[in-house]
């Protein structure tokens, strides 16, 4: 029956390593926002058809001259 | 007729087209955005979703953000500023779809300025990180509102960080709570199992001991929130529910430490940190705030942040607290009027139905004296200011004491109940004591304990937090946002409404029109149009919209006009000659018919034509939901607008209504005051800023609002426009929600009474309470939720 006392402080040990980990991440933020990201991981990173069509290299995008908004 | 088709941007019709590779939209300003984002490989934005995008607002006149360059306004909106970076947070109201998300975060691939950006739907905010030494804030800003998220900037947002924390501790508390609970649960299974009679004493002691110190942080961290809110109520000397709950609480915990140490049993320390888990769901699952509105706004929120001045001849912009006395004030098209100023140039037509109710616009002339607020409806205008913005006649009603105190929300009728079971808990306590201190006294003492543990009144409060908290839910799902769960309550209980005329009972949209007489040809048509595009009085505006130019013979060529105020337009083209006005105007004394509410009659060549009659539409569904209240609320409309649709509205609302005109803010406060003072509980619904008075003072006030990034007054509720027709349904369904509550208060006064006839005959034994504890707790539960659920399906809400 002694196996129980070692068994005991295992389980305890890791369910509590758990709750630190919750703590941190709540206390990090990561579930101020839990739709967003959701969202997020759907988006590629460039409009693919547009790049096979214009052969154009992914990088090269954000080197384009910007163009003024408004006025 | 051409087809109609939709704007490829907005998705509005097109009233007139202008195409760009094979795409159509609806004005050049959804077009440019349009070029923008294709030109960036951003088209993507286009495909998430069907019709994502903000109707374009056009190019800016340059400096209506210019205040942005201002060093301190930049030190005060940021979160970091230091020369290389800058952090912001933007609150972006617009933010609605996937696309939005998408075409936010992506605008470092427009502006190369921009290092990252990052939007938190629920929060409908953005956080952008620039580099000011190659974009600055002001472009930023510009380029959001050029895309159509205008950020709603408050130079007053700092309060928002500090909420976030305070919902970030108590899910953290729940989280304690929860794991303790649930390993204090598990250890105390070989007990249970055992009948109480472990065989190794060693391990025995253990599983209690190790349970002692697995309850201390649910003792002390995450119950003390139950705590300092009773404690409050007992130095208020009110005994609200918390009081008897953190007095189970603490004689849970002491009767089984005391248990535990001198070795005698094994506590109540399951069900004890099993009450506190249940109940802090609860209040997280009440919590549920509609973080992306504002309800306390001031009237500093409403207007702008910056104004424009003159000074030696040259505009400038600066924020709007710096702006003095003899200040030269530049004001364009659909500006706001600052502060109390004189009239120096140009023709003013301010409206000032936002603050005041009333639909005509006023027309001042250079000299006269204009109201801050008002907005300017044509040319450029240029005004001597006469007062700061918050010494002006508008922020007056501000300065009414209701504004300085927080609103006392009414006793929850929870609180009667929870001081009747306190009294009643009490009294069975003492009778057991009384009766086992003759009979057995040595079992007096875990007799009045286990009393008090089994009978904590947690599942009183479950049943009413679940049920508000759902029913919260369920009433913003119809676009009715209340600020808290009171509300509903308060919602329930009123018997007097009192309604808003103009953007409450009717919309802000156009009026409908229709027309009277002689059928006008083409050509006339388009006369009438030309003729009121030059007038900026709000019925030549709606009349201008209402007619369509089929002939193309529109024309500005006018050899004669004349508008005289508050009466009509007389003007000549080389050709025709037309009388736009009123009855006396136009010379219709002829007709012998009833005198209604907004005409516009027509003479051509001095021929009388006919007239258009203008009706301001009342909101669809109107009718029904008035008809709806009108059997069980004594109904209240006061207009600030003048009674020219008395008779209209007369027929909307049956006799017994009180219909008042020409009421002031500080009158519509007063009204309402006099209600309640009468015995009455208000419930106020109403849009403008002359309404915000009155909304605070009632007992729930409701603001209407088009448009949800709008401003609103301050309120416990923003209702959609759309929704006002649902309004009888919801007070219907808050007044269900009680009846709910006290049917999960049976209930658990019904497992109350179990326990309690254990607990009194001193036989509670630990598995027993934690047996009972989690079942009571979790049928409640599902009887406030399904019981939430099913009546909004009755009442049509779902």
């Amino acid at each position: 029956m002694s196996a129980l006392f070692i068994l005991l402080g295992c389980s305890i040990f890791i369910a509590a390593s758990f709750l630190v980990a919750f703590i941190w991440s709540v206390s990090n933020g990561q579930y101020d926002d839990d739709y967003t990201p959701s969202i997020r991981i759907l988006f590629d990173d460039n409009a693919p058809i547009d790049l096979i069509e214009k052969n154009i290299p992914n990088k090269n995008i954000s080197n384009k001259k910007p163009i003024t908004n408004a006025n | 007729m051409k087809t109609k088709r939709n704007c490829y941007h907005c998705g509005d019709i097109c009233t007139e087209i202008i195409s760009s590779e094979e795409k159509f939209f609806c004005c050049n300003g959804c077009k440019q955005v349009f070029l923008l984002l294709s030109e960036n490989n951003l088209c993507n934005y286009y495909q998430l979703d069907t019709t994502p995008s903000i109707k374009a607002r056009g190019k800016f006149v340059g400096d209506r953000f210019a205040y942005l360059d201002d060093e301190s306004v930049i030190a005060k909106l940021s979160l970091f500023n230091s020369d290389k970076l800058i952090n912001i947070r933007f609150s972006l109201p617009q933010i609605h779809c996937s696309s939005c998300i998408f075409l936010l975060e992506k605008l470092h691939q427009i502006e190369p300025g921009i290092i990252q950006s990052r939007v938190n739907f629920q929060q409908k905010d953005i956080f952008i990180s620039f580099n000011p030494t190659i974009i600055s804030l002001r472009k930023v800003v510009e380029l959001l509102s050029f895309i159509g998220y205008e950020p709603a900037i408050m130079l007053q947002d700092s309060i928002q960080n500090s909420v976030k924390k305070v919902n970030r501790r108590q899910v953290i508390q729940i989280g304690v709570a929860g794991f303790c609970f649930s390993n204090i649960m598990m250890l105390s299974f070989p007990e249970y199992f055992s009948g109480g009679n472990l065989e190794q004493v060693a391990l025995q002691k253990t599983f209690s001991w190790m349970i002692l110190a697995l309850s201390l942080p649910v003792l002390f961290y995450s119950a003390s929130t139950i705590f300092s809110s009773a404690f409050k109520g007992l130095r208020q000397k009110d005994l609200n529910i918390d009081v008897p709950i953190a007095l189970a609480i603490i004689i849970t915990f002491l009767r089984s430490y005391y248990e535990i140490i001198m070795g005698i049993g094994p506590g109540y320390l399951d069900s004890g940190t099993g009450i506190i888990f249940f109940i802090l769901i609860g209040r997280w699952f009440q919590n549920k705030t509609f973080d992306a509105l504002s309800f306390d706004r001031q009237y500093q929120s409403y207007f702008p942040l910056g104004v424009t001045i003159q000074k030696n001849g040259i505009e400038k912009s600066i924020p709007i607290t710096k702006l003095a006395i003899n200040d030269i004030i530049v004001v364009r098209n659909n500006d706001m009027i600052p502060a109390d100023a004189m009239l120096i140039s140009g023709k003013a037509s301010i409206d000032y139905s936002f603050v005041n109710g009333e639909n005509a616009t006023q027309e001042k002339f250079p000299g006269e004296l204009i109201y801050a607020g008002g907005k300017q409806r044509g040319a450029l205008i240029t005004l001597k200011a006469l007062k700061s913005s918050s010494q002006s006649y508008i922020t007056e009603l501000w300065n009414n004491a209701i504004f300085d105190k927080n609103k006392v929300t009414a006793d929850s009728f929870i609180h009667p109940w929870s001081r009747y079971f306190t009294a009643t808990l009490l009294t069975i306590a003492s009778l057991a004591s009384i009766y086992w201190l003759w009979a057995d006294s040595s079992k007096v003492l875990p007799v009045l304990t286990s009393v008090l543990i089994v009978a904590c009144p947690c599942s009183l409060l479950l049943s009413s937090t679940f049920t508000f908290g759902n029913m919260l839910r369920i009433i913003g799902r119809n676009k009715l946002f209340l600020k808290n769960a009171s509300v509903i309550e308060s919602l329930a209980n009123i018997n007097h409404i009192v309604f808003d005329k103009t953007g409450t009972i009717t919309g802000q949209e156009t009026a409908v029109i229709n027309y009277v007489g002689i059928e006008l040809t083409p050509h006339e048509n388009s006369l009438i149009k030309s003729t009121t595009a030059n007038s900026s009085h709000l019925m030549s505006q709606s009349l201008n919209q209402f007619m369509v130019d089929e002939s193309g013979m529109l024309t500005s060529n006018f050899v004669e006009y004349n508008e005289q105020q508050g009466k009509g337009i007389h003007a000549k083209t080389p050709d025709m000659e037309i009388i736009l006005g009123n009855r006396s105007f136009a010379n219709a004394d002829n007709l012998n018919e009833d005198v209604k509410n907004s005409e516009v009659h027509v003479k051509i060549n001095d021929r009388y034509k006919g007239y258009f009659e203008l009706k301001h539409p009342y909101r669809e569904g109107i009718e029904e939901m008035i008809a709806a209240v009108n059997k069980k609320f004594t109904l209240h409309v006061l207009s600030g607008d003048n009674n020219a649709e008395k008779a209209k509205l007369q027929q909307l609302f049956e006799n017994n209504t009180n219909i008042i005109f020409s009421v002031s803010p500080q009158q519509k406060l007063d009204y309402v005051k006099i209600l309640q003072q009468n015995g009455g509980r208000v419930l106020m619904i109403g849009d403008g800023l002359n309404d915000a008075g009155a909304l605070m003072q009632a007992n729930v006030g409701i603001a209407v609002s088009e448009n949800k990034a709008n401003f609103s007054p301050a309120c416990d509720g923003i209702i959609d426009g759309s929704a006002v027709k649902d309004l009888a349904s919801i007070i219907n369904y808050a007044q269900w929600g009680k009846r709910i509550v006290s049917f999960g208060f049976v209930l658990s006064i019904l497992y109350n009474f179990i326990g309690i006839s254990y607990a009194v005959q001193g036989k509670l034994a630990p598995v027993v309470a934690a047996i009972l504890m989690p079942i009571s707790s979790i049928s409640i539960v599902l009887v406030a939720l399904l019981g939430s659920t099913m009546i909004a399906k009755k009442v049509d809400l779902i």
